[in-house]
């Protein structure tokens, strides 16, 4: 005789609709949408600093000056943005788009430095201005060295 | 004033969605700092083999404004360093090549920093 009290699961789910609740509660993701973001903004940054390389090629710069003049004044911009709080709140939906380019840079210049400003102009903000610069100067300047050194070999 | 600005913005805009997938599709270890010493090393030696000078006369700003940009100076640098000085090219061309953007970078990085508060 069966046992009354045996009473079947409450919850009568199989291992595949186990999964299929999984997946449907799962967020979906989000690496399309983080790539149009990055893309829209990046581009308009980039744009940005073209416009600023025509406006000093009108100025009278040659192609070469105008283009390193724009990343200067791209970099101040970067630091400013970073300084009154905007480029952080941009990076939130940018991702990449507001890392890559070199406002981004600059970004990682100033966000530690300002973030550890308590410690001192010395070791406060001086050194943790390299937080993230050491390692790219770090990686592109020994690059830039050992391109050197293969090219001196090479001719 | 308008000239090479949309192809800046495509360049631009691929470049960045590379590094978006690259710390998508690589989380958690990527971070910031990895994607930007990243496209710093690959701009150098893209530079170097040549590929990247296209780009940049293609895209305008939308291959010089991002870090790989600042990577193929580097690269581009030393190897012009190379041809006019010899061997002490090797370690000033890169650099030199490179100064305004370290030198702009660590001035407005340090007076920003000295002028503004942190949020919070």
């Amino acid at each position: 005789m069966p046992n009354q009290n045996l009473r079947p699961p409450t919850i009568a789910v199989t291992p595949k609709d186990y999964q299929d609740l999984a997946k449907k509660l799962t967020p979906k993701p989000t690496i399309v949408r983080n790539s149009f973001w990055a893309f829209m903004v990046g581009g308009t940054i980039c744009a940005l600093g073209q416009v600023i390389i025509n406006l000093f090629a009108a100025a009278g710069l040659g192609r070469q000056e105008a283009s390193t003049a724009a990343t200067a004044l791209m970099i101040l911009l970067g630091a400013l943005l970073t300084g009154i709080g905007v480029y952080d709140e941009i990076g939130k939906y940018a991702g990449a788009g507001s890392i890559v380019p070199v406002t981004g840079f600059a970004n990682s210049i100033v966000s530690p430095a300002l973030e550890f400003k308590r410690e001192g102009y010395v070791l406060g903000v001086g050194a943790r201005l390299f937080t993230v610069a050491g390692p790219v100067l770090v990686f592109g300047i020994t690059t830039s060295i050992v391109v050197g050194m293969v090219y001196y070999l090479w001719h | 004033m308008f000239e090479m600005v949309v192809s800046a913005f495509l360049v631009g805009g691929v470049l960045c969605v590379l590094g978006q997938l690259l710390m998508d599709l690589t989380k958690p270890s990527f971070t910031p700092a990895h994607v930007l010493v990243t496209f710093v090393t690959g701009g150098a030696i893209l530079g170097a083999l040549g590929w990247y000078k296209p780009l940049v006369d293609i895209g305008g700003a939308g291959a010089t404004i991002p870090l790989s940009g600042f990577g193929y100076t580097l690269a581009k640098g030393a190897i012009e360093g190379v041809s006019q000085r010899g061997f002490i090219g090797i370690f000033s061309g890169g650099v030199e090549a490179a100064a305004v953007g370290i030198a702009a970078a660590v001035l407005f990085g340090y007076l920003v920093s000295v002028t503004f508060n942190p949020k919070g």
